[in-house]
């Protein structure tokens, strides 16, 4: 194997071959010695005030050992942490008003908010206990509406709170009324981004296990971010972090929804320490629709005042956003405003972003997190101008964009952006799509409609989109080369589906000298990785791979001195060449990392060495980093019925250099299909009175293979100063980029028909109304 | 998700089954591919006491074509799907069964546990009422075969009798200026249909609609012919014309259910839109 060509290279993913033979072990298939299992009693109201809650049938049931409701467990642990659930690595305060306990006491304000659990010998009985369980429920109003929510006679969720606004973020910078005073045009629209489920494929999972050594507990759950999940536990516990193990075993995805700690995780650890027994909590489909978390939900006003030329002088921006029944993560929509402009250079803006309460699952983090919301915003309203202005939408797109010169740039919403060639990708994405052929194909095509042939109608779509990403507070890594040269590393990052240990791994091969097959990555648990924060919004390689690039050149200092007393040469001299380390200038005269491992920890060196050959070292970004790229999206319309497939997608991301090739290409798949889905598929759906009317997958529609086309990808590398990888991000990218591009071309599709926007998901009775509106008008 | 307890049952003849049913009434359910009942057993939606499997009742099995085609009810999808004198003598109803589910599905599910089910959204009642097929059903008084046209009383309901067991589906092999087609608007989440037309048409001598039936699936809550639509192609030419008055024809008599996906607007201007798929689909193989 030839090592220096480890990073960039296509190289298979380690985590594979456990994961497709199903030898991976997931929390759901831990068995350990005398464990119980928990069903939990959920509210079927979207607010209700709990009254009497009767246990008596269900205690009774053969099996059951405990019914537990939330007033029992009120000396056991202070109320679930605030705001564990979002993208910056936080385990969460408990210092705001508006919380509640894992097992809800007073009232409830969602559908699926638990108010009590049912300890039993089997899964079975749990669940057949939990219909025994008689809640006397006095429902109160609920509000659902985000923007009726606002308002002063709409029930609210706090009493101790004026209204159901939890805050305003708010920015207005520049001579917004100037710049509409002076305006060609003031362009408007209407947008919304719908409310998303998570949909990972393994739901969430928790296995409390009592730890009489400590005093204390283990806990596996279904988690990107063991280390957070922990301090959350241990502050609402009132136990110390030594105390909690937190194990993320294999995790079946996340997407942000399993960023914070869970009132499930808090009751088991509670009920296990109680009953001394160990506990398990298996998610259903049901339950993950109705209580995890969800993404998204936001309307947005926007205006424009635009020059002739397509020129954006300013934006007026009043967004709302549903943070649902409890602020797990209420500063998701901030990010949002952080990224209001895109890619272009908007002099002025008026923003005020609501964030609201509702009768509703909390919404959190949801791959791109208040990011692709922005993005989706801006790249719809600079289609609109285009439109407006008879323009094609990428001239509009030149006429705004930050030039290269520009960057550091500091956005008018105060957001440095590190690095940026916008038009190079746009133009690259335009070259490889043939967009010109396409435009040509799109004309025949309406010709050809317009005569009465049974032709669908052809869309062209693009978007251009930067993100944010590379959050801190710090990342961690400990590299240790085992006395037989192998090499194990412990990261603070938790993949979970990811196949971040396969990057890791090209980094550690090439810049240590290490036999790529002979490294293993190890994540995901408390109790032997450095302190860290996890894997979410796209840091894994910016923040994580950054540390261990920090820790692998300690080691790989240390193996330099080894080998510089074993070559007699001055430890400067020795240089990683191929994968040796040898003496600078005399290629004969090396070392294998394998050899001097050997040496490192035999009793053989000299007294200024000290035996070993591990480090651990922490990296903390200086700044956040902005990826960005360019999608072209080609889509056809059934003019009958309204359906859209997705002829093809062409990409062109910007993440800098590409550790991991395969990997990347995986992200920006799997990211595809989710903002495509966002665009034509998905959406949580409650009726007026709260109740979830997209309950299950025969409801929800997440994207499927036969719904997606082959997608073209490709690439522009442009490093950000801010890491010594100069690598950006790719988890959420593609998201981020096809939500827009494929809303996009389906109202370009219908654009020769009058149709100006087109509120997403695009289901095909919602474009077929808008072909059926343009027939009844002409 | 987890099942209330049932006690189980597997018989090994029909007549086994029918005296199962007898003896525990309405506390009874049969499993046949159960891939509409185990989802509804584990959402708690279905509680019945005694489940009855009849997935190993050799007598169920098989598929036997002559002039017309006679199925076990127990024959999964895929079985179906795969069998070439069904293939060869009604491909509708090859194609219908081969795009219900996925893989997992056809393997399991049945033709027999379908009908009976009698789903709004499947697609089998369509097929099976456009092709004029039967059930045959054995009861404790013996066995009847039930027209396709007797069978779909309203949503999830049938004709059969709660201690009927179905035994055989029959469909005629088609001939000579016979064709039918199957056409669907899937519902993106579930694949179930939102609208399915499923139409055959009879050619006389001279090329004019000898016979036509057409029937929709999906859009309301039971699957039914359009007589209406059948009117306008019957004596026709079988021309686009006759095609489109067909389809203009179409679900106009019908109950309609929307949901977040569809609405009953919808539906009804897509019955329209796949009543001329299917039928222009129809006519097209009995011509070729």
């Amino acid at each position: 194997m030839a090592y220096a060509t480890m990073i960039g290279a296509k190289v298979r993913r380690k985590e594979d071959p456990r994961l497709i033979t199903g030898s991976g072990t997931y929390v759901g298939d831990l068995k350990l010695p005398g464990m119980q299992h928990v069903a939990f009693v959920r509210s079927p109201y979207p607010h209700a005030t709990i009254g009497h809650i009767d246990i008596s049938a269900a205690l009774a049931r053969p099996g059951v050992t405990a019914v537990v409701p939330g007033r029992d467990l009120l000396d056991a642990y202070e109320p679930l942490p605030i705001g564990s659930g979002g993208e910056g690595g936080t385990s969460g305060s408990v210092s705001r008003p508006h919380s509640h306990y894992a097992i809800s006491i007073d009232r409830v304000r969602h559908t699926g908010e638990i108010v009590a659990a049912v300890i039993a010998t089997s899964p079975e009985v749990a669940v057949d206990a939990v219909a025994d369980v008689i809640v006397d429920w006095q429902p109160l109003p609920a509000i659902v509406d985000m923007e009726q929510a606002a308002s002063p006679d709409a029930p609210r969720l706090f009493d101790s709170l004026p209204s159901n606004v939890d805050h305003v973020w708010e920015c207005n910078v520049g001579d917004v009324a100037g710049a509409f005073a002076s305006a060609d045009r003031i362009v408007k629209q209407r947008m919304a981004n719908q409310r998303l489920a998570g949909v990972s494929m393994e739901g969430r999972a928790v296995v409390a296990l009592p730890d009489y050594t400590t005093d204390g507990l283990t806990v596996w759950t279904s988690t990107q971010a063991p280390h957070l999940s922990r301090g959350s536990l241990a502050k609402t516990l009132r136990m110390h972090e030594n105390q909690i193990r937190v194990i993320a075993p294999e995790v079946g995805g996340g997407f942000g929804i399993k960023i914070g700690v869970y009132p499930e995780d808090v009751a088991l650890a509670a009920l296990a320490r109680i009953h001394r027994i160990p506990l398990r909590w298996v998610e259903t489909r049901v339950e993950h629709m109705l209580a995890t978390t969800h993404g998204r939900a936001q309307i947005a006003e926007y205006e424009a005042a635009v020059k002739a030329d397509g020129t954006i002088t300013a934006l007026r921006v009043r967004i709302t956003a549903d943070i649902g029944a409890y602020p797990v993560a209420p500063d998701i929509p901030d990010l949002t405003g952080k990224m209001l402009v895109g890619v272009y250079h908007i002099p002025a803006a008026d923003v005020q972003i609501s964030c609201v309460f509702t009768n509703t699952t909390p919404v959190a983090a949801y791959r791109g997190a208040g990011r692709p919301e922005a993005a989706y915003y801006i790249e719809r309203l600079v289609d609109v101008i285009a439109a407006d202005l008879g323009l094609d939408p990428a001239d509009v797109r030149r006429r705004n964009f930050i030039p290269p010169a520009a960057f550091p740039y500091r956005t008018v919403v105060d957001t440095l952006y590190d690095s940026g060639e916008y038009d190079r990708a746009l133009s690259k994405a335009l070259m490889i799509s043939d967009y010109a052929g396409l435009r040509a194909e799109q004309v025949r095509r309406r010709a050809a409609h317009a005569a009465g042939e049974p032709v669908s109608l052809l869309g062209i779509g693009m978007a251009t989109y930067v993100e944010m990403c590379g959050f801190g507070p710090y990342e961690s890594a400990s590299v240790r080369v085992e006395p037989t040269g192998t090499v194990t590393v412990m990261t603070g990052i938790s993949p979970h589906g990811q196949g971040t240990g396969t990057t890791f791994a090209q980094i550690v091969a090439d810049q240590l000298g290490a036999d790529f097959e002979q490294i293993i990555v190890k994540h995901g648990d408390t109790a032997t990785t450095p302190m860290g924060q996890g894997t979410m919004g796209s840091r894994s390689l910016a923040v994580g791979g950054a540390a261990l690039v920090r820790a692998v050149a300690k080691v790989r200092e240390k193996a330099s001195r080894v080998a510089a007393h074993l070559l007699e040469a001055a430890p400067d001299d020795i240089v990683l060449e191929a994968g040796r380390y040898q003496v600078r200038g005399v290629p004969d005269r090396h070392l294998s990392l394998i050899e001097i491992a050997d040496r490192a920890y035999s009793d053989d060196l000299p007294d200024d060495i000290d035996p070993g050959l591990e480090a651990v070292d922490f990296f903390k970004p200086p700044e956040l980093i902005y990826p960005f790229g360019a999608h072209v999206a080609v889509v056809e319309i059934e003019p009958d019925t309204g359906q859209v497939r997705v002829h093809s997608y062409f990409t062109v991301d910007d993440c800098g250099p590409r550790i991991s090739p395969v990997i990347v290409a995986g992200q920006v798949h799997g990211g595809l299909a989710q903002g495509i889905a966002q665009a034509l598929f998905e959406e949580v759906v409650y009726d007026s009175n709260g109740q979830l009317l997209s309950g299950s997958l025969m409801d929800y529609t997440i994207p499927r293979a036969d719904d997606l086309p082959n997608f073209t990808l490709d690439k522009t590398e442009t490093p950000t100063p801010h890491n010594p990888l100069g690598v950006k991000g790719i988890g959420e990218a593609a998201t981020i980029g096809s939500t827009p591009a494929i809303t996009n071309a389906v109202v370009d599709a219908l654009a020769h028909l009058g149709v100006r926007h087109l509120d997403i998901p695009l289901r095909s009775e919602r474009i077929w109304r808008a072909l059926q509106n343009r027939k009844e008008s002409q | 998700m987890i099942p209330a307890s049932f006690a189980y049952h597997a018989p090994q003849s029909v007549a086994e089954a029918v005296s199962l049913l007898e003896q525990h009434g309405d506390e009874a359910k049969i499993l046949a591919g159960g891939h509409s009942l185990l989802p509804a057993l584990k959402l708690r939606l279905s509680q019945p006491g005694v489940l009855i499997d009849i997935s190993r009742i050799g007598e169920l099995q098989g598929i036997h074509v002559g002039s017309s085609i006679e199925i076990g009810a127990g024959a999964t999808y895929a079985a179906v799907a795969g069998h070439a004198g069904v293939r060869s003598g009604c491909a509708v109803l090859a194609e219908c069964v081969e795009q219900i589910g996925d893989i997992q599905v056809r393997n399991r599910g049945t033709v027999g546990g379908a009908l009976a089910h009698a789903d709004p959204a499947a697609d089998l009642p369509a097929v099976l009422l456009a092709l004029g097929g039967s059930v045959s059903a054995q009861g404790p008084g013996g066995s009847r075969t039930i027209a396709a046209d007797d069978l779909f009383v309203e949503m999830l309901t049938t004709a059969l009798e709660p201690n009927e067991v179905v035994t055989k589906v029959t469909v005629p092999a088609l001939g000579k200026g016979e064709g039918a087609a199957y056409s669907k608007l899937k519902h993106p989440a579930s694949r179930y249909a939102i609208v399915g037309v499923a139409a055959y048409v009879k050619l006389a001598a001279d090329g004019s609609v000898a016979a036509a039936r057409i029937a929709v699936t999906g859009a309301g809550p039971k699957a039914e012919r359009q007589s209406a639509a059948e009117a306008a192609l019957v004596g026709s030419a079988g021309d686009d014309a006759a095609v489109a008055a067909a389809a203009a024809a179409a679900g106009d008599d019908m109950e309609y259910l929307g949901d977040i996906h569809a609405s009953e607007d919808y539906r009804r201007a897509m019955v329209k839109v796949y009543t001329r798929r299917a039928v222009a689909a129809a006519l097209s193989r009995a011509r070729a």
